[in-house]
């Protein structure tokens, strides 16, 4: 008879390999807020008082990864073993590769790095992505199509909380992406950034002649998500110049689609051709297998099917790369990258869960006024006649009497003392804000110390030597 | 007695044969020895269990005609009539239980318990028996029909029995056992139709299935989704890439110990074949591979090495599309020419991969002739058609069905596809083809149906409404100058939106039936059907 579900299912797993494995980066620097990142490394900001590394740990989770490959630097190796929320919530199994953080490798070079543990397709997922998207969807354009990137996109949101120490109005040199769609709004068929771009956007006569009707969009947020097939992986192991995935590589594959190379059938004669020529292109077509092709082949053949209407072209133009994006309408998707992002994301995340705003262990005397929005972590001393609104406090953190504190994130282990102001602000772990203090749209790197009754607004406080870094 | 009058009444409440029997045993010892007592009461307590099983089984409307046909034998029960109104499976029994009856002094307890045991296996066996008819089974019923075969209902299946919630909870407790997720209905369905599926293709079979898929087979899912996307459309490449899916699944199959490949493999089979029909209902050909798959999996002799059956299987899978596809479309393509005579306009609807094949095989062979593609909406697959046969060169018209009737006097012929044959010589295929065919009749043009005989099914069909698929209703709505005016349908009450997606043709209006074994009429289905079942 057979065996009971659950040994059943783990005994499947065995017998056949797996269709994804998940991979994410959490080696990345942070680097356009070093403010927040100089003493805590990315993954381990706090974000609605969980890690940030937490967020697309538990999206894998809920949508029923097993086990991810986490790739980090070592502190955050040992954060992700004694980490509380981190060791008790996240239930899969991480396999952690450490890289040194002086190396700075790109996403792509990491992928070659651990090329060896990779056995199948993979999810790519960055570390810094918040979001409740239907992963499904995503994955469901890479099965369906038989595609070789399938990835995820979000509509911006316009930030409108007050940056702290953000002078005058935000920059509109944020470098925008072109993203180019077909008409169904799926198959991704363009993408540059403008940095990229000299005097305007080129486009292949090709393109045009198989999808007459393009759609490009500009306000859209790469969520960095993405579904590889395994000959990407093993194309970048033979082309060690591609460094990053979002940089280099996505755009690299998304010109090949149309590519004239990859729709040529006899790959066998190529090879050597190619071999002397270039040697990027014959690899994405031979690592595909050519013996259950053939019965692909006559399926779709016999199918009635096309992807397009309007030309004499079988499905797909024939072409064997295909490239798959879905866009987010709706939902939340937020990539913390930017302090702007951070801040909106603490906002936005506490009202996804259904923890008690107030930490179990905290410690809240009754006069104190904690508003509904707002979120205390453990082991947290909230004093009397102080009141929280809108802002979220982290572990540990003491708060003495009469502090007021509006729409401000504390991180962990903060001490604040009596009489402080604090509005619209970011104040990193284990600052000191003097008694009597008025802070507003600061930012209190971490460690710093803020002397009493001082009075600053929008101003960037870090320690003397980070100034250096710039 | 009081005793006995005791137990009659109880006998009476659960009002079944054997209460009648006991009865009638209690009363003819009722001097036994006290022991026989006791061993006889033991015996009726345990068959009154059985049939509180059974009854629990079978369920209420059930029980009031047991109630109803057992009152009308408490009454009457010397012990010379009940024997009469046994059933046939109980005769034994009862037969066993009038010699009994008649010298119950001189049975020893062993006699007796043998006995017992003799009579509890026949009972177990008439349940056994009578479990398929699904009908009271002959003890609880002594009425005065003994000797008949109860009438075996054949279980409907489930895909055409939404609208019965016993139906559905049925199926939602097979599909939990093998942990397929249940795809539910969408939308108002027309109600004539309601006791079909219909789904909607925003609601992906895929939503609950985990990412990465591990109890289901990775290419299965994808073939599930390409299914329900209308990637693989077409009853041809279904089954092709069905059997494509299966031999992924077989290649990386492996027998759990203590297990014979030849059981596991298909019951490691039955979640996938859920799985997939509830992407889509599987269509006849894919049922014909499926049964194939599983007669030559079960045929694999237990002592062959895992390897060796495996590779075995796999060249069952690709002997078996070479016959049946590959090479049936050859044959069907040589009769098919001979048919098709210079000059000749060939009406063609829809895309069907047999007649795109035949047409193009023609026009290699140097025939003169042109083809009038006829198309509907939804699908408008017969686009897809005309590309075809306009990339290979044949001179092409496109029409909409609506101008079926226009386009008509200038056929020469009717070329359709077919998605099964049905035992009565009813053709299934395409919505519209029925229509093709009736107008054609109507104007004397002889319609030729292509169909290879791996599509043939045992099923017997009058009519498109009673087993049939619903597609996605949204698929009607359509965009033109930028209004879409059923964008809101669901808002209003008395309307439906309708989207069949085959129908069925009777036989009159086939002119011939063009197959890999020859070019036979359409009657002649259940002779081929015959044929086949004694080859196999």
């Amino acid at each position: 008879m057979m065996f009971c579900c659950e040994s059943c299912c783990s005994f499947v797993l065995q017998v056949f390999g797996m269709e994804l494995q998940a991979v994410l980066m959490a080696a990345g620097g942070g680097s356009r807020m070093m403010d927040l990142t100089y003493n805590t490394p990315k993954p381990l900001l706090p974000v609605g008082n969980r890690p940030l590394i937490w967020y697309p740990l538990n999206l894998l989770e809920r949508v029923g990864f097993e086990e991810v490959i986490v790739i980090t630097t070592k502190e955050v190796q040992k954060a992700l073993s004694t980490d509380q929320r981190l060791k008790t919530d996240v239930k899969m199994r991480l396999d952690v590769v450490c890289i040194q953080e002086e190396t700075d490798m790109g996403t792509a070079d990491a992928l070659r790095h651990i090329q060896q543990k990779i056995k199948t397709d993979i999810l790519v997922v960055s570390c810094d992505l918040i979001t409740d998207v239907a992963l499904h969807e995503v994955v469901d354009l890479f099965r369906a199509h038989n595609a070789t990137l399938s990835m995820l996109m979000s509509k911006v949101h316009e930030f409108t909380d007050t940056v702290p120490g953000q002078k005058g109005k935000k920059k509109a040199g944020e470098q925008r992406d072109f993203v180019g769609v077909d008409v169904t709004g799926k198959r991704l068929l363009f993408m540059a950034n403008e940095a990229d771009l000299e005097e305007g956007l080129v486009f292949r006569k090709s393109i045009m002649r198989k999808h007459p009707r393009m759609l490009i969009k500009t306000g859209l947020l790469d969520a960095h998500l993405y579904c590889l097939k395994r000959s990407v992986v093993d194309f970048l192991v033979h082309n060690k110049s591609v460094t990053s995935i979002r940089g280099e590589l996505v755009p690299y594959l998304v010109r090949k689609q149309f590519s004239k190379f990859l729709n040529t059938k006899n790959a066998t004669e190529d090879t050597e051709k190619n071999q002397k020529q270039q040697d990027a292109h014959h690899n994405l077509e031979l690592l595909s297998t050519s013996k259950e092709e053939a019965l692909l082949q006559l399926a779709r053949e016999r199918s009635c099917w096309n992807d397009h209407r309007g030309d004499m072209s079988e499905a797909y133009h024939g072409g064997k790369l295909r490239c798959y994006v879905h866009i987010m309408e709706e939902g939340m998707c937020y990539r913390v990258n930017t302090l702007a992002a951070y801040i909106e994301a603490n906002r936005v995340v506490p009202k996804l869960f259904e923890d008690p705003p107030i930490h179990p262990t905290a410690v809240v005397t009754e006069r104190s006024l904690v508003g509904s929005d707002s979120i205390i972590g453990p082991y947290c001393q909230i004093s009397d006649k102080t009141s929280i609104k809108r802002s979220n406090v982290g572990t540990s953190s003491t708060i003495k009497e009469k502090v007021k504190i509006t729409n401000s994130i504390i991180m962990n282990g903060v001490t604040i003392e009596e009489g402080c102001n604090i509005q619209g602000s970011v104040i990193c772990n284990n600052a000191v804000i003097g008694r009597g203090a008025d802070m507003k749209y600061c930012l209190v790197g971490s460690g710093q110390c803020i002397e009493p009754e001082a009075e600053r607004t929008n101003e960037v406080i870090v320690g003397s030597d980070q100034l250096m870094e710039i | 007695m009081a005793d006995s009058d005791g137990r009659q009444v109880d006998s009476i409440n659960h009002s079944t044969e054997e209460g009648v029997k006991l009865q009638e045993i209690v009363q003819a010892k009722c001097e036994g020895k006290e022991l026989t007592r006791e061993e006889k009461q033991r015996l009726r307590k345990e068959k009154k269990q059985h049939k509180k099983n059974k009854k629990d089984d079978r369920g209420p409307p059930e029980k009031e005609k047991e109630k109803e046909k057992a009152s009308v034998p408490a009454p009457s029960k010397p012990a010379t009539q009940s024997p009469a109104h046994k059933a046939p499976v109980p005769v034994n029994a009862s037969a066993s239980e009038s010699p009994v009856a008649a010298e119950k002094p001189a049975k020893s307890k062993a006699e007796q318990r043998a006995e017992r045991r003799a009579r509890q296996d026949t009972e177990r066996a008439s349940k056994q028996g009578k479990k398929e008819g699904g009908q009271l089974s002959a003890s609880s019923k002594p009425k005065a029909t003994p000797n008949e075969l109860q009438p075996v209902v054949k279980r409907l299946p489930e895909h055409i029995q939404v609208d019965d919630p016993a139906a559905l909870k049925k199926l939602a407790k097979k599909l939990e056992r093998q942990q397929v997720p249940l795809r539910s209905d969408y939308g108002y369905k027309v109600s004539l139709f309601s006791h079909l599926h219909q789904y909607s293709r925003k609601n992906p079979p895929t939503q609950q299935i985990s990412i990465p898929a591990t109890v289901i087979h990775p290419s299965i899912v994808r073939l599930g989704l390409q299914y329900s996307q209308g990637i693989i459309a077409g009853s041809n490449a279904r089954s092709v890439a069905l059997l494509h899916a299966f031999k992924q699944v077989i290649r990386d199959y492996s027998t759990p110990p203590n297990e014979e490949l030849s059981r596991d493999l298909v019951n490691k089979l039955s979640p996938y074949i859920s799985f997939l029909s509830q992407c889509r209902p599987l269509s006849a050909s894919m049922g014909n591979a499926i049964k194939y798959i599983k007669k030559e999996i079960s045929n694999i002799p237990s002592q062959c090495k895992e390897e060796e059956a495996k590779r075995r299987l796999q060249e069952c899978i690709d002997s078996y599309i070479n016959e049946k596809i590959i090479l049936a479309s050859e044959a069907i393509s040589k009769y098919a020419i001979e048919k098709i005579s210079d000059g000749d306009v060939i009406l063609v609807y829809g895309c069907s991969s047999l007649v795109n094949h035949i047409l193009c095989e023609a026009f290699e062979k140097q025939r003169k002739f042109r083809v009038i593609v006829v198309d509907s909406r939804p699908r408008l697959e017969g686009k897809e058609a005309l590309r075809r046969l306009v990339k290979k060169g044949i001179r092409c018209t496109y029409v909409l069905i609506s101008a079926l009737s226009y386009i008509l006097p200038e056929v020469s012929k009717v070329f359709l596809g077919a998605h099964a044959l049905l035992a009565n010589g009813y053709v299934m295929s395409r919505v519209g083809t029925s229509q093709i065919a009736l107008v054609a009749k109507a104007f004397n043009v002889p319609v030729l149906v292509c169909c290879e005989t791996y599509k043939f099914c045992e099923r017997v069909q009058t009519d498109s409404f009673v087993s049939n698929e619903l597609d996605d209703p949204d698929d009607l709505i359509v965009t033109r100058n930028g209004k879409t005016h059923l964008e809101n349908w669901q808002t209003v009450k008395s309307l439906g939106l309708l989207n069949l997606v085959y129908d069925v043709t009777p036989p009159d209006f086939v002119d011939l039936v063009i197959t890999d074994l020859g070019m036979i009429p359409c009657t002649s289905v259940p002779v081929v059907l015959r044929v086949k079942n004694v080859d196999q």
